[in-house]
């Protein structure tokens, strides 16, 4: 069907398969949900993070496959990642989905920060509805690490 | 291909929206149970009252002002003969039929309710006949019940007697905006009734698809939207009976419902205006009044024949293209439910079914559909729903199955 392998391409249809990560983390894990109001998506994230380092990561929740597929990779993308290293990453994929920095102001991609598999996300630019489904994941895990 | 009822072919030409193509194809609409399009006769009427008569209403005296009033109050009579209430003035014109609903409960609701007084509800009912009640509930302490569901997606009435044993209040839908279903109206007016209960029927899906009678169904109060009966976004309805709406007090006040101001207070102005607070939508009432011509025009027992017979063809279609991998929420017995469908394909979430057919110009809607309690109780958090209406025939049908295939294909079936 032309037009949508921009969007569904192999390697996210394979982790919206096949969640990489799935589960939880016992209390006291940092632990966020997010929900996205509009379709009722709802991810979960459980992190655990030892001297500035993110250990371990479970995710939960149930959605689309854009959804899913982004938390799946996101988690395995910074799985034993310092911190300062997965803020730096949640900055570079924001910015690959266009969303503007906290002043509103375009993020410029940090050549430094690779993105991996992620890269393949990059066509859900050119579906602005579903930018929300590839950032729910992203945002959860920032809403744990505040509790960190 | 059309029904034995309307000459789809025909009607699809009086719509200008469906005869756009984009790249190439033709846009194949299946999501009138969100809102419908528009009629040229409809648009043209809106276009020519602002072109030749728009004014103000009911407050100027020269001749355009009262050409405007004319076509405005015109109007509220077209829509009274289309759902039969016995005066004009028992139809009150509001923004949507959200707000048709919490007039009701704000304004009937807080001079009548108090703690401990019951409110049924039913499982399938749309988050705008369950927010105005929770809000009730966090003011006023009053006690919501539920009617539930049969496992074919009807009410299940074997408690109703008990459930609205000492009820206040039933306010129920017509029909499910998830399922399909078509509730039974007048026994479910005359079971509150018996149980000394108002009667508060909720018609957005149901008006715009069957004949309405509120005398016959004995509702005490009736909201609908003119946006899902062809005519503009904007404008809603509220039915009252005449006695009710003259017990209540105001909703919003300001301009137009009143009848005299004073520094030291107000007195209301007589039905409708005394609802009707501020400048209406008075050229989306307009086109409201010719939308409802129009479906007139066409005869609302055809309408409803024609979406029989196109909902049996999609249960039809669907069940034998595609067997369990598809999954039809809401009853199959074409006589208890309409054209809209709530549906689940090969584990494909709906955001992402709804994202492959529209590459083929199918639109329908993904998501919670406003009732987020009843996709609770179905256990799923989102479906994908195709609503079809009289413009929709069964190529459209066709159109759905074939977008299926290629989701299929994309997903890996």
């Amino acid at each position: 069907m032309a037009g949508l392998e921009d969007l569904y391409r192999e390697i996210i249809l394979d982790h919206h398969r096949n969640p990489r990560n799935r589960g939880e983390l016992p209390p006291p894990a940092p632990h966020a949900v997010g929900h996205n109001p509009l379709c009722g998506d709802e991810i979960e994230v459980y992190l655990q993070v030892e001297d500035g380092r993110v250990t371990d990561i479970k995710v939960g929740g149930q959605g689309c496959s854009i959804s899913q597929s982004s938390a799946s990779m996101m988690s395995q993308a910074i799985k034993g990642k310092p911190v300062a290293d997965v803020q730096a990453l949640v900055r570079r994929f924001k910015g690959m989905m266009s969303i503007p920095d906290a002043d509103g102001n375009e993020i410029e991609p940090d050549p430094e920060v690779k993105l991996g598999d992620l890269e393949a996300l990059q066509g859900v630019v050119k579906y602005p509805v579903r930018i929300k489904c590839a950032i729910l994941g992203w945002n959860t895990l920032l809403e744990a690490l505040e509790q960190v | 291909m059309s029904s034995t009822a309307l000459d789809t072919a025909a009607l699809k030409q009086q719509f200008p929206l469906l005869q756009r193509e984009i790249n190439g194809t033709r846009l194949v609409y299946l999501d009138s149970a969100n809102t419908s399009q528009k009629p040229a006769v409809v648009i043209d009427t809106m276009t020519n009252f602002l072109r030749n008569s728009y004014a103000p209403i009911n407050r100027s005296a020269y001749q355009l002002a009262a050409e405007a009033t004319d076509a405005y109050e015109g109007a509220r009579t077209k829509v009274q003969q289309f759902i039969n209430a016995r005066r004009a003035h028992e139809v009150v014109f509001t923004k949507n039929a959200t707000e048709a609903l919490n007039l009701v409960a704000h304004s009937w609701g807080r001079a009548n309710l108090q703690a401990g007084d019951v409110v049924v509800l039913t499982h399938m009912e749309h988050h705008a006949n369950i927010v105005p009640w929770h809000m009730l509930v966090a003011e006023r302490g009053i006690v919501l019940r539920w009617v539930p569901l049969t496992a074919d997606g009807q009410l299940d009435l074997t408690t109703l007697a008990q459930l609205l044993d000492g009820a206040k209040v039933f306010s129920f839908t017509a029909m499910s905006n998830v399922l399909g279903t078509i509730t039974p109206v007048q026994q479910l007016c005359a079971a509150a009734h018996a149980a000394g209960a108002l009667a508060i029927v909720d018609g957005c899906q149901y008006v715009p698809h069957n004949v309405t009678d509120v005398q016959a169904w004995g509702a005490d109060f009736m909201a609908f939207s003119s946006h899902k009966m062809c005519g503009p976004s904007g404008v809603g309805v509220l039915y009252g009976r005449e006695a009710l709406l003259e017990a209540m007090p105001p909703f919003l006040g300001g301009g137009n419902m009143i009848a005299d101001v004073r520094l030291d207070g107000f007195t209301t102005a007589e039905l409708p205006a005394k609802f009707e607070a501020g400048t209406p939508p008075i050229t989306e009432v307009v086109g409201l009044g010719a939308a409802v011509d129009f479906l007139i025009g066409l005869g609302m027992a055809n309408v409803r024949q024609h979406e029989i017979e196109v909902a049996g063809y999609a249960l039809r279609t669907l069940t034998s293209r595609f067997g369990d991998d598809i999954t039809l929420h809401g009853p199959t017995d074409t006589s208890v439910r309409g054209a809209t469908f709530s549906l689940a394909f090969r584990g494909i979430h709906p955001h992402d079914l709804s994202q492959v057919l529209d590459q083929t110009n199918v639109c329908v809607r993904a998501g919670h559909h406003c009732a987020k309690p009843l996709m609770r109780l179905m256990g799923v958090a989102a479906t994908a729903r195709a609503s079809f209406y009289l413009y929709n025939d069964t190529d459209d049908v066709d159109a759905l199955a074939d977008a299926l295939d290629g989701a299929s294909a994309i997903f890996g079936f």
